[in-house]
């Protein structure tokens, strides 16, 4: 229970920091994400993004900026294990389910749907 | 005749024999609808690209004004049209299907003034004696070009506006019955530095505010001479903004004539319209039918519509570019 | 970036800009970051749940089930862009849409729509990253030079 407690708390947060950027910023959603992916990477790059998987659970998974997280882990574990060129094999290993998942339901999309305009 | 530095004054005075609006599901739901000749419940008109659907829409509004006017296509000599797609290629494809001489405008959204003012130019020149004008916009096609794809989801902000989905067109003709074209004022580019797509008001302001300034000046005449004075698409922010600055200039316009298509078009209470409607449609469409029609019910004698364009590209503004604008005015009179 | 765009501009187009900027509607943004957080919070609770499942039923371990998880969203915003609701719920939630990954599968779903009429190969084929790339991108590059920078830590025994 508190899990999704926290969920909501720490997704909704980083929410909020992302409506600031859009807003108060007046970022376009492009700039917004491309930034939390960034700093997402960059927290990873620095092992502060994993403690708050542990403590929020979805609610750092969810948004776009464990993406970032995600590539950088990917490429540090296949670094470890196959050395320097594990740095460009390793980087979508955890997040290829994501990226192929958006593609081909995203084209089954276009298959089926037309814009509502 | 040319009057001071930038204005048309027509001598023969052009009279619009016939016009005609089409319009779709958003503009039905608003308080215009009435003046409406076609209303379109499907946004793509039937059609497979909404591409395609305003170009029927510009040939449906070509077609009405035509037959209204108990004419023949062929009694036209020319057509003057244009819209926001690229390479205007719903009016290119609509004069395909209509087969009339083609001239392609592009002016934004004061495309339909400096449709207006050419068309007369030929009148009063008697280089035709019947000569058509129409312009579009669809609400779809321009998002999915200038903007984002029409599902995608972004959030607007409340100096937004709403592309009209609508045609609006005129048959001019050196003889016949209807209000007259009497004066046109061909606008300078304005620029003021803004850069933000979702603030066309604020954009576009300067350029009617400078337009109008010059035909006052050029025709030393003084706004109450009007009884309405119409900008195109200036929406609830920039008419807030050019009602300022006409102030600020020195130029008294009283509020009760001032005007803008893009307020009148919908109700302050449907949903995402925002600052109000824009596109070439949003003022082609209340001119052409709305304005028109009370002019020939004699509720307006004297009408002076200021069409404003905001010249950028998705890649201008990419690119870091500001958006220009441009202003045409022309009056109309019974 | 903006304070060297405002030096490039005239002393009447700077005036111009304050004089718009005073009559504009300013955007709520508090209203707004309220929406976002509740939205973004509902979204990821809501991802979590699923994790909860995945694991509970189908046995995926602690680490496995965000895989799951997302699939689910991204297939669920892909039916509501297709639908035509995702972007009414977007203009209302804001940031709560974009931030969370339904953000990224929307970029995707509505441009591999839109551009349908364009043609499969061209239109959807060529179209589909067109808002997505960015996230990709510098998401890709960022982790490059992040990973080369902590390896190169390590080895000089900072990390």
């Amino acid at each position: 229970m508190e899990k999704l407690l926290w969920a909501f708390i720490i997704g909704g947060l980083i929410c909020v920091i992302g409506q600031l950027m859009l807003d108060g910023l007046k970022l376009t959603p492009a700039h917004t994400t491309s930034t939390l992916v960034v700093v997402g990477a960059i927290l990873g790059g620095v092992g502060l993004y994993e403690p708050l998987v542990k403590f929020a659970g979805a609610g750092a998974t969810v948004p776009i900026s464990s993406f970032g997280n995600s590539l950088v882990k990917g490429a540090l574990k296949e670094f470890e294990s196959t050395g320097p060129i594990g740095v460009l094999t390793g980087i979508f290993q955890i997040t290829s389910g994501g990226i192929s998942a958006a593609i081909i339901f995203g084209f089954i999309g276009a298959l089926v749907f037309k814009p509502k305009g | 005749m040319l009057k001071g530095h930038q204005t048309w004054v027509f001598e023969t005075k052009p009279t619009i024999i016939a016009s005609a609006a089409i319009g779709g599901p958003y503009e039905a739901k608003g308080p215009l609808a009435s003046d409406f000749d076609l209303l379109h419940g499907d946004i793509r008109l039937g059609q497979d690209s909404y591409e395609k659907a305003e170009q029927k829409l510009q040939e449906q509004a070509c077609e009405t004004a035509i037959k209204k006017a108990k004419m023949k296509k062929e009694d036209v000599q020319f057509l003057l049209s244009g819209d926001l797609i690229n390479q205007i290629v719903p009016s290119s494809f609509s004069a395909r299907t209509l087969s009339i001489p083609f001239l392609g405008l592009y002016g934004a959204c004061s495309t339909s003034m400096e449709g207006l003012s050419l068309a007369s130019l030929l009148i009063e020149s008697k280089f035709a004696k019947n000569a058509l004008v129409c312009v579009s916009s669809h609400n779809a096609a321009s998002e999915k070009q200038y903007r984002y794809p029409t599902e995608y989801g972004s959030q607007k902000p409340p100096t937004a506006q709403w592309t009209v989905t609508g045609s609006g067109a005129a048959l001019l003709s050196d003889q016949g019955e209807g209000p007259k074209v009497t004066a046109s004022t061909i606008g300078r580019v304005i620029d003021m530095g803004l850069t933000d797509p979702f603030n066309m008001g604020a954009a576009m302001a300067p350029a009617a505010v400078d337009t109008l300034e010059a035909h006052f000046r050029d025709l030393d005449r003084d706004p109450s001479y009007y009884d309405l004075i119409a900008t195109g698409d200036l929406g609830r922010v920039g008419h807030r903004i050019a009602g300022d600055l006409l102030k600020k200039h020195g130029l008294n316009i009283p509020e009760e004539i001032l005007t803008d298509c893009g307020i009148l078009i919908y109700n302050e209470d449907q949903p995402v319209v925002m600052a109000g409607g824009s596109g070439c449609g949003c003022c082609a469409v209340t001119t052409f039918g709305h304005f028109l029609n009370r002019m020939r019910k004699k509720e307006l004698r004297k009408i002076l519509v200021v069409a404003t364009g905001a010249l950028l590209s998705p890649m201008s503004f990419q690119q870091k570019e500001s958006i220009p604008s441009v202003a045409h005015a022309v009056s109309i009179e019974i | 970036m903006s304070i060297k765009k405002k030096k490039k501009l005239t002393p009447t187009q700077q005036e111009y800009q304050q004089f718009a900027q005073e009559r504009e509607p300013k955007r709520p943004i508090l209203k707004n970051c309220v929406k976002a957080f509740v939205v973004g919070g509902i979204i990821c609770t809501f991802g979590q749940v699923l994790q909860m499942f995945f694991i509970k039923y189908f046995h995926f371990s602690q680490e496995n089930a965000g895989n799951p998880a997302t699939a689910v969203l991204i297939i669920l915003t892909v039916l509501l862009t297709g639908l035509g609701v995702f972007d009414h719920i977007a203009q209302f939630a804001g940031a709560g849409t974009v931030i969370p990954i339904t953000g990224f599968a929307n970029t995707i779903a509505s441009a591999s729509i839109e551009h349908r009429t364009e043609g499969y190969v061209l239109g959807v084929g060529g179209n589909m990253f067109k808002l997505a790339g960015p996230v990709i991108v510098y998401g890709v590059f960022s982790a490059f030079v992040v990973t080369l920078v902590v390896i190169s830590f390590r080895a000089l025994g900072v990390m």
